[in-house]
């Protein structure tokens, strides 16, 4: 029998539930192989070993009466960017290292309602500003696929965690591609929900019109478990949708045939490739892959348009770093080291105390983003960058509307390489926001997107190539009209059990 | 469109954010860069384009003004860097 922390969330349920497993059994499991890999990946920033054993004490009493949910006693790991009370929420910053939130995170309620089992909080990179988890202000993580390489970013913790057996399942965040991106790198299933589908009550705020709370699982029929836990409408976040969950769980349709050749369970569904996202400088191998996933769905029954356009896509990268940064300059003003946070003291007088508190709190990328931000709210810059970008942000979000008419999804790679190096481009930003190409276009329009294992490649540089055989994972995207992730999570379950790439471990 | 040292040190001024001399220079150099690759949104032409569209289909929100229970104030302080008597301490903003 495979080991405990190795099931996923709707295994460990069933086993929860015939009482053949207890969940103080299964959180110590994961305690376990957290204990045994997390010298190699830094997944974690902190770890709460006592109170998650009494989580699963206390599950196991509500499921020993009978009472239980799909999460009850499974345990978790949660991006440091969602607020969890009495426990350190760092940000992955110097300026939140001692920050104990006072409450919790909606997304934390919801979880706790159902007696979910939180083993600690997973890095990222600072402020979730980063594609790599390298601005982690603490430590970088490192891929569980070759440990030499990043796990992607910002929720870089969460989804080498989930893909090292560490959690069952992680909560990450995704303002650019923050869920997806890691996700493809690490082989797991990462879902940017719809924007205001998810309450953001809670959440650290990076950039307020494109941040989304989004689940990392193992597979699809997981991922429908942690969404339908966690989406809905809250008073205290006002931009999420008063809009009833669906039963996620139900939209996914079994394989009637179980076997070759596969059942047509996508027959009906209409999906575009636009052409824009095979970008250039893409990866040959990530190309062919994609084109072999695409024939996949194709074969699965789904109707696929080759020759789908969305023009404004090469204008997402600029609209994205003007909209992010000026986002973010305004929610991180609130960082003056008064109210909590790093404060650096000895200053002379109240400006210099705040000027030097953000210096040495914030680490360069959070900076950097500051800066741009900044300048491009500024007077005499402000209709050049900030209102030019809220207006090609319009355009971007009508090619989407009008290609939803059309399609009812539309299928892209999630990155156009697969993992790179680690300190590859740490020094060079712009290179470092180019992986996130394929992502941005999503959280600018605010429509739903899923990123699911779609095959395996070498690095594209010989001289970079890892010894081991099998390659990194690649990601495919599928993205979705507003409130369609039933959808998405139908084509993720076909393509899921159509292929075996979501079954495949690192070798650790 | 090139970013003087001047200019950086003027942005970091508004934003509240010190900087050392060699992360002033480093700025200057990378958001420079950055900046180039935001041309590319001149050639489009938005005369008629409104400023974003709400991805979300509401407007206004609104909630009946009812007293809830708040934060003890321990635990409103107990983040605080400094504080004296019950309350955040700063420094003097007056001469």
């Amino acid at each position: 029998m495979n080991k405990l922390y190795q099931l996923s969330i709707h295994e460990a349920h069933e086993l929860l539930k015939q009482r053949k497993i207890s969940s103080v059994e299964l959180t110590r499991s994961a305690l376990k192989r957290i204990a045994e890999v997390e010298d190699k990946i830094h997944a974690c920033v902190t770890i709460t070993e006592d109170s998650a054993l009494r989580q699963a004490e206390e599950a196991d009493k509500h499921i020993s009466s009978g009472d239980i949910a799909p999460l009850t006693g499974i345990p978790t790991l949660v991006k440091d960017v969602i607020c969890t009370q009495g426990i350190r929420t760092t940000c992955g910053s110097k300026m939140l290292e001692n920050f104990i939130p006072p409450y919790n995170a909606t997304v934390i309620e919801k979880l706790k309602a159902q007696k979910a089992v939180i083993l600690g909080k997973t890095n990222m990179d600072e402020f979730a500003m980063g594609s790599s988890t390298e601005h982690s202000a603490f430590f970088p993580t490192h891929n569980p696929w070759d440990l030499s390489r990043v796990p992607g970013g910002s929720s870089g913790g969460s989804a080498a965690a989930v893909a090292t057996d560490e959690a069952i399942y992680a909560l990450g965040s995704d303002t650019g591609g923050s869920v997806r991106q890691p996700a493809g790198f690490c082989n797991m299933i990462g879902l940017k929900p719809t924007y205001g589908r998810v309450s953001r009550f809670g959440l650290v705020a990076f950039a307020s019109s494109l941040d989304q709370i989004g689940p990392i699982t193992k597979d699809v029929p997981d991922c429908a478990l942690v969404m339908s836990a966690i989406a809905g409408h809250d008073p205290r976040d006002s931009t999420s949708v008063p809009y009833p969950v669906p039963d996620y769980s139900q939209h996914l349709i079994p394989d009637p045939s179980g076997s070759s050749p596969r059942g047509r369970i996508l027959e009906g569904l209409k999906i575009g490739i636009p052409q824009e996202y095979f970008v250039e400088g893409m990866q040959n191998e990530v190309r062919a892959a994609l084109e072999t996933a695409i024939r996949k769905l194709e074969k699965l029954g789904a109707e696929i348009d080759w020759e789908t356009s969305l023009p404004s896509t090469k204008y997402a990268l600029a609209v994205y770093y003007i909209l992010a940064p000026s986002e973010a300059s305004a929610n991180l003003a609130r960082y003056d080291g008064v109210k909590y946070g790093f404060s650096e003291r000895g200053a002379s007088n109240v400006i210099e105390t705040t000027e030097k508190t953000r210096q040495f709190g914030f680490g360069s990328e959070v900076k950097r983003r500051i800066m741009l931000g900044t300048y491009a709210l500024s007077a005499g810059y402000y209709d050049a960058y900030y209102l030019k970008a809220q207006k090609v942000r319009t355009l971007i979000k009508q090619e989407f509307d009008q290609a939803f008419k059309k399609y009812d999804a539309l299928v892209t790679p999630t990155s156009p390489t697969v993992a790179f190096k680690l300190g590859e481009k740490i020094e060079d930003p712009m290179q470092m926001y180019l992986s996130d190409v394929c992502t941005q276009p999503i959280n600018i329009a605010g429509v739903p997107a899923i990123s699911i294992p779609a095959g395996f490649a070498s690095d594209p540089s010989p001289s970079l190539r890892s010894g081991s055989g099998q390659g990194l994972p690649i990601g495919m995207q599928i993205i979705g009209k507003p409130f369609s992730e039933e959808t998405l999570l139908r084509i993720a379950f076909a393509y899921e059990q159509a292929t075996d790439w979501h079954k495949k471990r690192p070798p650790l | 469109m090139k970013l003087s040292y001047d200019q950086v040190k003027h942005i970091a001024w508004l934003a509240r954010l010190g900087l050392s001399e060699a992360e002033i220079e480093k700025f200057s150099f990378q958001l420079s860069n950055i900046l180039e690759n935001f041309e590319v949104l001149e050639e489009i032409d938005t005369t008629n384009v409104p400023p974003v569209t709400p991805s979300i289909p509401q407007q206004n929100v609104f909630r009946e003004d009812r007293i809830a229970k708040s934060y003890p104030q321990n635990a409103v302080l107990a983040n605080a860097p400094r504080q004296e008597e019950n309350c955040f301490k700063v420094q003097a903003i007056l001469e």
